[in-house]
């Protein structure tokens, strides 16, 4: 399995972030550089091996308590809020039909 | 009786004492750069267990009146409305936090210097690596500014950065400490850890800040034993008899450094004059670990970091269309080491590549927690090791990013596993510190601190001889 310029471009989307054409050769070179590490796993015999460890597990939250309280209010740590919405840019195919809801602070 | 020596040192070590040496190490060209930002007000309180003492914490742990950045510019300013557990129940129990520690950004890094605000120099060689992630948290402890820093450890990053400075550094079972505030980075793998200027001072640490906490579903309803009383006992006689140490083969590699090598079989010796059996023990999968990491953390990593988007808190790239502004936040927010290990971690889970790579290395961590439980139930009660195969390296002297992943060769798999595990130094390497690491079975810390603590008396008494 090698990493091809096309799956940089695939999983930059799928993670949005934006990438130069310029710095994709170098991440298609470190990517199958990691990777190629990865085989010796194709090796080892996992028939009947469970994919987690069972020995820590994780038991669920009692919900009734309240939950911790914030000490700063949205306003002071959102980039961009109006009565108490996060406010963000608009979507591109919501322009093209014609919304208008969405705006920039 | 009388308070033992350790905690009259840590006692005497006062907030204005740190202020001072601070400024002689801090700032300037030369300086460590550990601190990515400081609180000269904070003074503890009168009383409690740390009262009054200056304690350091890593910048990914949430803290209310400092800014929280991971030394990432996507978070450049961000002060979290909410608090870490871990810091809370320091200044709880009296300590002052005078400063945030500068890391490798998110956590990702064993050299710290893929923070966005500059690496942190060794204080024991200011050309060197402190180690990472936790870099400025072990500098901040090996230069003498604190006696005590929290980090955090996703595969080593208090061990190697504790070995790397000469300090010790402790990484509890996965559930023994609250995660509540501590940013996440790879969830299955991340716990909060402490560093000290000597094995109790670190478990004091840890003593403070272990236990349940209804705030994060992760840790575990444990009790807590005495982690430091152990301490006062280790001077006498043969304090480890009836103890076995297991020696793992796979960690002793023909290529190790032989003056790495060797300062481990003279610890090992020491265990043994100690009282305690020295058995060679065999965990196969230990080559598998690095790939096995490399795969889960930044899989997780890629959906952690998803929040991140410029929405609700942090920085914010100015775009006039809702994907461009994530693209751009995010691309002009993270570092290159970040950028890789997202997109790593998207590209191992993504469609086709899923049960090639994230589903299989899932079931080799398995065998390789299986297999650290197999040696456990063999009737071993604690492992020793090398903390990692080299000494501090010189910044900028290891560029390929395998090469860096490398060097958590001996560490990654103590998380993999969830087990406690800690860093101690051994002894020098050309005026290098080396570092020792035990790791013992689920919850055994308590165990593990009374090796490591009659290790580091032996130590102590052998050069005093």
């Amino acid at each position: 399995m090698s990493v091809t310029p096309n799956d940089v471009r695939h999983v930059a989307r799928l993670a949005r972030v934006g990438l130069t054409e310029a710095r994709i050769p170098s991440l298609v070179n470190e990517l199958n550089g990691i990777l190629a590490h990865m085989d010796v796993l194709q090796q080892v015999d996992i028939r009947g091996v469970a994919e987690a460890a069972a020995e820590v597990s994780a038991p669920l939250r009692d919900d009734a308590l309240p939950s911790d309280t914030l000490q700063r209010a949205r306003e002071t740590f959102a980039p961009a809020s109006r009565d108490g919405f996060f406010l963000v840019p608009r979507l591109a195919t919501h322009g093209a039909l014609g919304a208008s809801a969405s705006e920039e602070a | 009786m009388s308070d033992p020596v350790w905690l009259d040192r840590l006692r005497a070590h006062t907030v204005d004492e740190a202020w001072r040496t601070y400024d002689a190490v801090q700032a300037g060209p030369e300086g460590l750069n550990a601190f990515l930002s400081v609180d000269r007000s904070a003074r503890g309180a009168e009383t409690g267990r740390l009262a009054g003492i200056p304690v350091a914490v890593k910048d990914n742990l949430a803290t209310l009146g400092l800014p929280t950045t991971c030394a990432s510019r996507v978070l450049a300013g961000y002060v979290s409305p909410f608090e870490a557990t871990a810091v809370r129940r320091l200044r709880e129990a009296g300590a002052a936090v005078i400063g945030k520690t500068n890391m490798d950004e998110f956590a990702m890094g064993s050299s710290n210097e893929n923070s966005a605000f500059g690496p942190v120099r060794n204080p024991l060689d200011r050309e060197r690596v402190p180690g990472g992630s936790s870099g400025g948290s072990a500098a901040a402890v090996a230069s003498g500014v604190v006696r005590i820093a929290l980090g955090s450890e996703t595969g080593g990053s208090v061990r190697q950065p504790a070995a790397f400075c000469g300090i010790v550094g402790i990484k509890p079972t996965y559930g023994r400490v609250s995660r509540y505030g501590l940013v996440a980075y790879a969830s299955s793998l991340d716990n909060v850890g402490v560093f000290g200027a000597s094995v109790a001072e670190a478990a004091l640490g840890l003593e403070i800040i272990a236990g349940h906490d209804r705030f994060d579903a992760t840790s575990a309803a444990v009790a807590v034993p005495d982690l430091t009383a152990a301490m006062s006992a280790v001077n006498e006689g043969r304090p480890l008899a009836g103890l076995v140490i297991g020696r793992p083969v796979e960690y002793f590699p023909a290529t190790l450094d032989a003056r790495i090598a060797a300062h481990c079989e003279r610890a090992l010796q020491q265990l043994r004059e100690l009282g305690a059996e020295v058995r060679d023990v065999s965990l196969p999968s230990t080559d598998l670990a690095i790939p096995v990491y490399y795969i889960i953390a930044p899989a997780e990593a890629s959906s952690n970091l998803a929040r991140y988007d410029g929405v609700r808190f942090g920085v914010r790239a100015t775009a006039d269309d809702l994907g461009a502004m994530y693209e751009r936040t995010r691309s002009g927010g993270f570092g290159d080491e970040v950028t890789r290990r997202i997109l790593l971690g998207t590209y191992v889970l993504s469609a086709g590549y899923y049960d090639a790579y994230y589903r299989r290395a899932q079931a080799v961590r398995t065998l390789i927690a299986q297999e650290f439980a197999q040696v456990f139930a063999s009737g071993v009660h604690v492992l020793f090791t090398p903390t990692a195969p080299t000494t501090a390296f010189r910044l900028g002297e290891v560029s390929d990013p395998y090469e860096m992943y490398l060097s958590d060769i001996f560490t990654v798999t103590a998380n993999l596993a969830g087990v406690p595990a800690m860093s101690q130094p051994i002894g020098t390497v050309d005026g290098l510190p080396v570092g020792g690491q035990l790791m013992a079975p689920h919850f055994g810390e308590a165990t593990m601190l009374r090796v490591a603590a009659a290790l580091e008396h032996a130590q102590r008494a052998e050069r005093m001889s």
